[in-house]
């Protein structure tokens, strides 16, 4: 074992690059990009936290992960103390540690940052979280052991065995099982209640499964942790869609607390002519048909969909570069994405614009589709665009893109991707007419994540709108607590 | 009490319901009746609604009209025309066989009138998506005739059920049943003699249509029941997309009913028509058990 290092030691060790698959190779393959840190790049990692007496690094992340002290004893070799302290602080590491927009949250806290580059927070959470996850049985063996008697506790300062015991099992109804319901089921399940995921689709894991691509986050590892969740004893039935199977006020009659995290949900379309000719996809079903159905997959799966040889995708987020990159993986010869604004605007991860970049996507900056455009057999072969500039800043303080007059031209493509984003999906609130909506049909919540409704909780998309995983895993652990307490009342 | 995993696991295994064949009927030479246990949807299930079903793992999703249901005996009826792999490898399960998941009641319910006098007209499969539809107006006390049609006697379906529920007039292409003639001969007819409050028309993109086109001069209100590709059936994916009175509507969750008189049936039959290709390329490989290359 290497004795302590000092701080000056520390600061001569620079940013460990996350090893990656081959540009060239992975555009045409659906395997993951990153493909993590050995051991040996992640303790030398580690070793560059400074371990600040204040972390504004936890401030930084939404679940408000205990960054300094699993990066601590990472860097002491105690993986297994690690995984644990990580996993005490949040439920899906393996997820988060490769979809958050760390760039943004806890990496741009990092007062490494200040002079040079911030720890990857990112990948040294990916690498405790997929030790933990091939190392299940080491970790099961000391979980009992470590609630009783580590240091490890939580905010919350109560040994969760304990807490489990004392609790009586009050039933906790979540609906859907996406990064904020999962979240909550995770936190409920440790404080001891009875907690069952109603989850619309066949296969559990919302946006995880159906939306975020395989090359970006494998289905295999949502699946564990999905099996991490059911295994301590979070219930998980499919095929169930509150608002047509059962109702919210159904699920209120039958458990002690809701907490709904169905997503966003429709996906909304840019209202021009020709968007409905065969070879237009909203984001949500070219996603859904290559990730959930498998349609890549085609003929051995029996979902299919369309593979063009140019595609344009609409948009500039984390959507829009999945399905720009998935389009590329289908064996598209381009895959174009066309953006209103320029590159300094892309709302979409940094990571992933590079990724794009080096994978051959195009860009068409400051374009605006104004028509579909089709041959007389109702394909689609192009989007008509016009060029815009960047005007005043708007609402959200970025350049208002405005056109520019006589600028039209077309954009030859055969299947046009549609990522412009979602809106709340009535399906669920309309069979519950009590519950507060804003205008956009978004659930209206209290600081706790509570409704108007005493009892019923919400978070995720439902209530923020299109936001991150991240964000909705925040508030699946902040209602939880709630959720805590209000039972804790009752 | 501690758990082992194995135990966790088990018990998290124990909520994955099991949709089994109960009974399964031929109906005509490409269309089957499975009974399937799905004891929730056949309590709750309203005429007009529809599920998801897929059969096994790596199946497609495939929506299908709830066309009876027992709620005693917990069974919902699937009716399904078999025409490609996925409805293909669906009826030729057995009793006994289950289906991996089926999701529902999807949909609204149907607008039923309260009184008066409905015409019920079923294309093909599409009649016994009219049934239910027919049970819930019998149901309301509102007079039904229904006309129900198919190429000659062996292809008509529901007709004793029907009966049930008021007059039914049969008709086939070759007159080998019934009257000869398409099911539209017989409409005009009817809705000429007048008395006919609305109409319920659910078929083939073609005859749904030329329904339409009697209904419309006639004044005749006319709801329509729409079939468009669907995935999730909640919304998400938007692949159902119709146009109704020049908006754009989602089928499964705003439909699948619609007023017919606002349908754009030229942009549905269109759409329909999108995976024509794959889905040759499926039939060929499953028939030929061809080396499945994933496609590239």
């Amino acid at each position: 074992m290497p004795g302590k290092i000092t701080t000056k030691q520390r600061l001569q060790i620079g940013r460990q690059k996350m090893p990656e698959q081959n540009s060239a190779a992975r555009a045409s393959n659906f395997e993951e990009v990153n493909l993590g840190f050995t051991e040996q790049l992640a303790l030398l990692e580690a070793d560059r936290c400074l371990q600040c007496k204040d972390p504004r690094c936890i401030k930084g992340c939404p679940v408000s992960v205990n960054i300094p002290r699993f990066l601590d004893l990472l860097a002491q070799g105690r993986v297994a103390d690690a995984a644990q302290s990580l996993l005490d602080d949040n439920a899906l590491p393996g997820i988060t540690g490769r979809v958050c927009p760390q760039e943004t949250q806890c990496e741009v806290e990092c007062v490494r940052g200040a002079k040079g580059q911030p720890v990857g927070i990112g990948y040294l959470e990916r690498y405790v979280a997929d030790w933990a996850r091939t190392h299940r049985d080491e970790l099961a063996a000391r979980t009992t052991l470590s609630a009783r008697t580590s240091q490890l506790k939580r905010p919350a300062d109560r040994p969760l065995a304990d807490l489990a015991v004392r609790t009586p099992r009050k039933g906790v109804a979540i609906v859907g099982s996406g990064p904020s319901g999962l979240t909550a089921a995770g936190e409920l399940t440790r404080r001891g209640y009875d907690v069952t995921i109603y989850e619309a689709l066949h296969k559990p894991g919302g946006v995880l499964v159906y939306g975020i691509p395989e090359f970006r986050l494998p289905k295999k590892i949502v699946a564990q942790e999905v099996q991490r969740l059911q295994e301590s004893g979070v219930k998980i039935e499919c095929n169930t869609v509150i608002g047509r199977t059962y109702t919210v006020p159904e699920l209120r009659e039958r458990f002690d607390a809701v907490f709904i995290a169905n997503g966003a949900g429709l996906p909304v379309f840019m209202n021009v002519p020709g968007e409905n000719l065969k070879g237009v996809y909203s984001a949500n079903e070219y996603l859904t048909r290559v990730n959930l159905m498998a349609a890549w997959q085609f003929p051995r799966s029996d979902t299919p969909v369309l593979q063009g040889r140019r595609v344009a995708v609409v948009g500039g987020g984390n959507v829009a570069m999945d399905s720009v990159r998935t389009a590329k993986r289908l064996g598209a010869r381009e895959a174009i994405i066309v953006y209103r604004r320029t590159r300094n605007e892309l709302p979409a991860r940094t990571e992933e614009v590079h990724h794009a970049e080096e994978e051959g996507i195009a860009f068409e900056f400051l374009t605006a589709p104004v028509e579909v455009l089709g041959n007389d057999k109702r394909w689609v072969t192009g989007l008509k665009c016009i060029r815009m500039k960047l005007g005043a800043p708007d609402a959200s303080g970025r350049a208002r893109p405005e056109p520019v007059a006589g600028s039209e031209f077309v954009l030859a493509c055969d299947v046009v991707v549609v990522a412009i984003g979602t809106r709340a999906n009535p399906l669920l609130t309309a069979t519950c007419p009590e519950l507060k909506l804003n205008k956009y049909g978004n659930i209206i919540v209290d600081e706790s994540g509570m409704t108007n409704l005493p009892g019923v909780f919400a978070g995720g998309d439902i209530v923020r709108g299109a936001a991150t995983v991240i964000l909705a895993m925040g508030d699946g652990k902040r209602a939880a607590a709630a959720m805590d307490e209000f039972l804790t009342k009752v | 009490m501690t758990w082992t995993s194995r135990q966790r696991a088990e018990t998290a295994r124990t909520f994955i319901v099991m949709h089994t064949i109960l009974t399964r009927q031929q109906l005509s030479p490409n269309v089957t009746r499975l009974d399937v246990r799905a004891s929730r949807i056949a309590q709750i299930r309203q005429p007009g609604q529809f599920v998801i079903v897929r059969r096994a793992d790596d199946s497609e999703r495939i929506p299908l009209t709830i066309a009876d249901a027992d709620p005693t005996a917990g069974s919902i009826a699937l009716v399904i025309q078999s025409v490609g792999k996925s409805t293909g490898d669906l009826v030729a399960l057995q009793p006994g066989d289950a289906v991996r998941d089926i999701v529902g009641p999807l949909g609204h319910a149907t607008e039923l009138i309260a009184t008066g006098r409905a015409l019920c007209i079923g294309g093909g499969v599409g009649t016994a998506v009219v049934h239910p539809i027919a049970q819930g107006l019998h149901r309301r006390g509102v007079k039904v005739t229904s006309i129900i049609g198919g190429r000659s006697k062996e292809w008509v379906i529901f007709e004793r059920e029907l009966q049930q529920l008021g007059e039914v007039v049969v008709c086939t292409d070759d007159g080998s049943y019934g009257r000869k003639g398409f099911v539209t001969d017989a409409a005009k007819e009817i809705i000429a003699a007048g008395g006919v409050d609305i109409v319920y028309a659910v078929g083939p993109v073609p005859m749904m249509r030329a329904v339409v086109g009697l209904t419309r001069p006639a004044g005749v209100a006319t709801i329509v029941s729409l079939n468009p590709v669907m995935i999730d059936g909640t919304g998400m994916c938007g692949g159902c997309r119709v146009t109704v009175g020049n908006e754009t509507r989602f089928a499964c969750v705003d439909g699948p009913e619609f007023d017919g008189l606002q349908v754009n049936f030229e942009e549905l039959q269109d759409r329909l028509s999108t995976y024509r290709e794959f889905e040759q390329r499926a039939l060929a490989c499953a028939k030929d058990a061809c080396q499945l290359e994933p496609a590239r």
